[in-house]
């Protein structure tokens, strides 16, 4: 096993990535049990219920961004995309007197719109990813900005509020939207040959694109989406908080890429897993709550998950020392 | 590509020079920050009023300062996100420092040394340790930002003692923050070029495994890229605490992207390697102007960050057009 694993790179990166994801578990259940001792408030369905209303958002947008990190690129730009869709879904409804079911699909529609602007320049005009989302990080807020002139947009049906506060079988809307997306995505990253190009690409690009993959188009196709489910975490958003407004979403990239990285996915491209992705956004929505329960203040939970951040890669890379240097 | 390269006719090694001269990111920045300040002034004279300019100067004096060492690690390769938690916590502790009646010097210097500390232990975990930069900043940017909230709950310091500020204090007419910016740009620029740590810098960035074999240690190097970062970070957290009569003791928002976007429309490639700071401080300058130019021509302050983000823009694919002509003219 150990010769094997020094022998072919794609066995040694796999038993890492195990390492990684048991990294992750362990600090998820020694912080589960840990939290559930400070308060009793932690640990109960309705909790636990609630904080994966919360979570979703982050958690639709981690699902595109860990591939986009995988093929070796990266996406500042969906918090901004976010809220250009929540504002084009306000103003197509009640501004353009649009049915609101086609102004959610029209938001969706604009993210992805939004995401296939990112892809095509950082495809064909070769800008590199993370200066095109920065650009477009400041030019898609610009446009909610400009377009809402910082009004919010009140006053929605009654019925859209079940994607973001309603519940199907006692678990919140959102949950199931996220349950069906994380199952879809893995299993289009683990087991089809687009996600495995995914890895091929992050390896060694020219090599994939030699051995006849249409990088450019999966690229493309993958921006697309992170645009499309940011759109989509727009609408949810919009409905979890009755509210539209310009400022949504700000940060959201932080949080998103923070929830990718410490799920073990490696920021150079060719390393990731959906379970890891999972594990890292669940463990820090936890962490946000638990500590809030007991009693830390708002804010300064981030400390906490900055240091886990840190530490997670620093174990893991600790771990993984024998096994040579990183590529 | 090669084929066109043969076919091209060689230049004359003078007009190769104004080429590239005329052809530099720099240049390119010094046009547009003239043609903005001739097409806005005409439009209307008083964008042009000295009042208005010490301001966009002045009031971004800072960001351009934080670019310099943000170039530097650019250069080597890194990136460092959490640069505008650091402002703010570097601020707030000088305020903090010149409120509790400790010596002006000492509230003015102790956030460098903090500055160098912090980014050093940041290099270290990106040198030896080797984490990625982006998350190592990541991290810093929560724990930075987390802390200053949890420590201050975002009060305001007021009442700072009198000759604290620095940036109001106007040596020979001129603002401190400008002397800083020219001062630094001028000196960092030249080190970077001439010295031969800062050559290494861009040796590293380049291709850190063919400069370790010519004897140079990437490590070290990022490293102490990173200390320096510090003192940078540290200078322009002095400037922007100085420069109102209030500080308000929490994180600028968006304030790393303004200088890392600072950085990258200078010329500065985020794949590490090439950029000049004469670039992200001229990039720096451009960006504040065109912020300030909108209320002169009468646009709704909505669109700002819509025109910021497609300048932005603009201005990357005018460096990736004049890489690829020079390329193949090459």
């Amino acid at each position: 096993m150990t010769a094997l694993e020094h022998e072919t790179p794609g066995r040694q990166l796999r038993t890492l990535l195990g390492r990684h994801e048991a990294v992750l578990a362990f600090i998820l259940v020694a912080s589960l049990i840990v939290l559930a001792t400070q308060t009793d408030r932690f640990l109960t369905t309705s909790n636990m219920l609630n904080q994966g209303r919360l979570m979703a958002e982050v958690g639709l947008v981690a699902l595109p961004m860990t591939l986009i990190i995988i093929t070796g690129g990266i996406d500042l730009s969906v918090g901004s995309v976010l809220g250009l869709s929540a504002i084009v879904l306000g103003v197509a409804w009640k501004n353009l007197g649009l049915p609101l079911e086609l102004a959610m699909a029209l938001a969706v529609l604009t993210g992805a719109a939004a995401g296939f602007v990112n892809g095509w320049f950082i495809t064909r005009v070769g800008v590199p990813p993370l200066i095109m989302t920065l650009a477009t990080l400041a030019l898609y807020r610009g446009l909610a900005e400009g377009i809402s002139k910082a009004r919010s947009v009140r006053g929605y049906p009654e019925w859209f509020f079940k994607f973001g506060q309603g519940e199907v079988l006692g678990v919140p809307t959102q949950l199931w939207v996220l349950l069906v997306a994380i199952i879809l995505v893995a299993v289009l990253l683990a087991r089809t040959t687009f996600g495995r190009s995914l890895y091929a690409i992050g390896h060694n690009e020219v090599g994939a694109r030699f051995s006849g993959i249409p990088v450019d188009r999966i690229k493309l196709s993958v921006y697309t989406f992170s645009g499309a489910m940011a759109g989509l975490a727009g609408v949810i958003f919009v409905s979890r908080v009755s509210t539209t407004r310009s400022d949504m979403g700000t940060g959201l990239e932080l949080d998103v890429i923070a929830a990718v990285v410490l799920g073990g996915t490696s920021i150079f491209g060719g390393v990731g897993t959906m379970a890891g992705t999972v594990l890292g956004f669940s463990l820090i929505q936890l962490l946000k709550n638990g500590l809030a329960l007991t009693g830390v203040k708002g804010d300064s939970t981030i400390i906490v998950i900055g240091t886990v951040l840190i530490l997670s890669i620093l174990v893991t890379n600790f771990l993984q020392y024998r096994h040579g240097r990183r590529k | 590509m090669t084929v066109a390269a043969a076919a091209m006719p060689r230049r004359h090694d003078s007009l190769g020079v104004i080429r590239r001269i005329f052809g530099s990111q720099e240049m390119i920045l010094l046009l547009a920050i003239i043609v903005l300040f001739v097409v806005v002034g005409s439009i209307n004279p008083r964008y042009l009023a000295e009042r208005n300019v010490t301001s966009i100067f002045l009031g971004n004096a800072y960001i351009a300062v934080a670019a310099i060492g943000m170039s530097m690690v650019i250069v080597s390769g890194n990136i460092d996100i959490s640069v505008g938690s650091l402002i703010g916590v570097l601020a707030t502790l000088s305020g903090s420092l010149a409120l509790a009646g400790a010596p002006i010097m000492v509230a003015w210097l102790v956030p460098l040394i903090a500055g160098v500390i912090v980014t050093s232990i940041m290099g270290f975990l990106v040198a030896y340790l080797r984490i990625p930069s982006i998350v190592v900043s990541l991290g810093f940017l929560s724990i930075l930002k987390g802390g200053l909230i949890s420590v201050t709950s975002g009060v305001w310091l007021t009442d700072l003692p009198v000759g604290y500020h620095l940036s109001q204090m106007k040596p020979f007419g001129i603002p401190t923050p400008i002397y800083f910016m020219l001062a630094l740009t001028l000196l960092v620029s030249m080190w970077m070029r001439y010295s031969g740590f800062g050559r290494s810098i861009y040796a590293v960035g380049g291709n850190a495994e063919a400069a370790r074999l010519s004897g140079i240690s990437p490590r070290g190097t990022v490293m102490r890229v990173f200390a320096i970062h510090g003192a940078f970070v540290g200078i322009a957290a002095v400037l922007f605490a100085t420069q109102l009569s209030v500080i308000q003791s929490t994180v600028p928002p968006n304030l790393e992207l303004t200088i890392i976007t600072a950085s990258v429309v200078g010329g500065v490639s985020i794949m590490g390697g090439t950029g000049t700071v004469i670039g992200s401080t001229l990039a720096a300058i451009l960006l504040a102007a065109i912020g300030s130019s909108l209320i002169f021509v009468s646009m709704s302050p909505f669109w700002l960050r819509a025109v910021q983000g497609v300048l932005i823009l603009l201005t990357v694919l005018a460096d990736i057009y004049r890489r690829r002509r020079q390329a193949l003219a090459r």
